[in-house]
């Protein structure tokens, strides 16, 4: 499975999107949802869909605040996906999203394009303010927000965004046909990158600034064994050079301190992401990973009726299914505690 | 990618360059899954601002010379062409909001 997104799909923090798909019963009153919902679930990617599905079949009616351009999450900016189970040949990440969505529609759950702005969380109701304004109040809700592509922090990155710095091979790898290109990082998720980048460029340099990969056995196994990536270890990128596009990297060996020019058309980091926690790291307790914290193997956090799964709980795993199966495990929180209340 | 009428290579020049109103350019492809997201987006804004913008797409696959000259190396990369010239571009999917933002001063009703 690739991870790679595009730079401001998922990069994008829901706090400070905009709304950009309104449904019919919101357009006809912008400001005020006055129904009390059971619960609400931000986020849509495999944890928020498939805390859906459990939710909408237990009857509970959820709203998924699905985000206008983030919408399905990660996946949508990736191509075949080989390890979700179930699916024998692989199944391409934005079909798989898809998939899930109707699955969760199928039993009722109500699928709102919309960002989310604030959330407060304490209290018995809770509220959720969309771009627009809307306000809405719920018993439960389950944060399921994910992550974000980290950036390298170099001054020309932003600049040159869209120029020859990009996150996402799939996005934007065509566009470097018989081109020379870098991938930054040491992950399965930077190994799926330059593998996916040999298809278009002439030479992909894998740069890592350590002496070994993270990587799975099978995803370095791929690197090693591909004529055209060359593997620059212990290596770091100092600078980004280019005036209106990337021409070449500056890197430092992180050894010896020796100082390097490499010649690229492009960049694609792939360094890792963070929890998007912006939303809730005033109101939930978090862990020293930034993830939000969660008691013990449940979703609980820090506040009665605000449960969370996926990415945003997870520092180690993060993959498509262990955040479907952390979505599971808040919809069947959430199923105990609205009826611990009830009761 | 929006339901925007397409662009090729053949036609940039009357369609989008000749064209006296400003327009918005969608360089998308198939494969490419921020822009299917941000498709509904342009569509809403080529809605709400018919009078002040045309919106239109070019699918970069089927039209590599026209990519190629404005160095897209990104997509979805959302160009704004006003009086022949590129006057504005956004990369990347982003919500309307940001992009009324962006473009916001080819978007406001004229007076």
């Amino acid at each position: 499975m690739s991870n790679q997104s595009g730079i401001f799909s998922n990069a994008v923090n829901l706090s400070v999107t905009g709304a950009a798909q309104t449904s019919p019963a919101d357009a006809a009153d912008a400001s005020q949802d006055d129904a009390v919902h059971d619960v609400v679930i931000v986020g849509s990617g495999p944890a928020g869909y498939t805390a859906a599905i459990y939710t909408a079949r237990a009857n509970f009616a959820p709203v998924v605040l699905a985000g206008s351009v983030t919408a399905g999450g990660e996946l949508m900016n990736t191509t075949e996906v080989e390890n979700y189970p179930g699916f024998v040949d692989g199944i391409m990440g934005p079909e798989l999203m898809e998939n899930m969505q109707q699955q969760a529609e199928r039993f009722g759950a109500d699928i709102r394009y919309e960002d989310v702005v604030s959330v407060e969380l304490d209290g018995e109701i809770k509220t959720v303010t969309v771009e627009d304004g809307t306000v809405l109040r719920a018993r439960a809700v389950i944060i399921s927000t994910g992550s974000e592509y980290r950036k390298l922090g170099l001054p020309d990155e932003e600049r040159l965004s869209g120029h020859g710095v990009s996150w996402c091979a799939t996005c934007d790898g065509f566009f470097f046909k018989d081109r020379e290109v870098a991938v930054v990082g040491g992950g399965d998720s930077a190994i799926e990158e330059a593998t996916f980048l040999t298809k278009f460029a002439d030479k992909v340099t894998l740069i890592h600034r350590r002496d070994q990969f993270r990587a799975s056995d099978i995803m370095k196994q791929r690197a090693f064994d591909d004529p055209k990536i060359e593997i620059l270890w212990n290596t770091r990128v100092a600078a980004i050079q280019g005036e209106d596009k990337v021409t070449a990297l500056s890197l430092e060996d992180t050894v010896t301190g020796e100082a390097s020019e490499l010649p690229v058309a492009g960049v694609f980091v792939a360094i890792g992401s963070d929890p998007r926690v912006s939303l809730v790291k005033d109101q939930l307790e978090l862990t020293v990973d930034n993830t939000i914290a969660v008691d013990g193997r449940s979703s609980t956090t820090s506040l009665p009726g605000v449960f969370a799964a996926g990415d945003v709980v997870d520092p180690t795993y993060r993959q498509a299914i262990t955040a479907a199966g952390s979505g599971c495990v808040a919809a069947v929180d959430v199923e105990h505690y609205l009826a611990a209340l009830d009761s | 990618m929006s339901s925007a009428k397409d662009v090729t290579d053949a036609n940039f020049r009357t369609e989008v360059l000749e064209n006296t109103k400003p327009t918005i350019v969608d360089f998308w492809a198939e494969w490419c899954g921020p822009c299917r997201q941000l498709g509904p987006v342009l569509d809403a804004i080529a809605a709400e601002y018919a009078e002040q913008v045309d919106v239109v797409k070019v699918n970069v696959d089927d039209n590599p010379a026209i990519a190629s000259e404005y160095g897209i190396t990104s997509i979805p990369a959302v160009y704004l062409f006003a009086n022949g010239e590129v006057a504005k571009t956004s990369i990347g999917a982003k919500p309307k909001s940001a992009l009324e933002k962006e473009f916001g001063e080819y978007l406001t009703p004229s007076a």
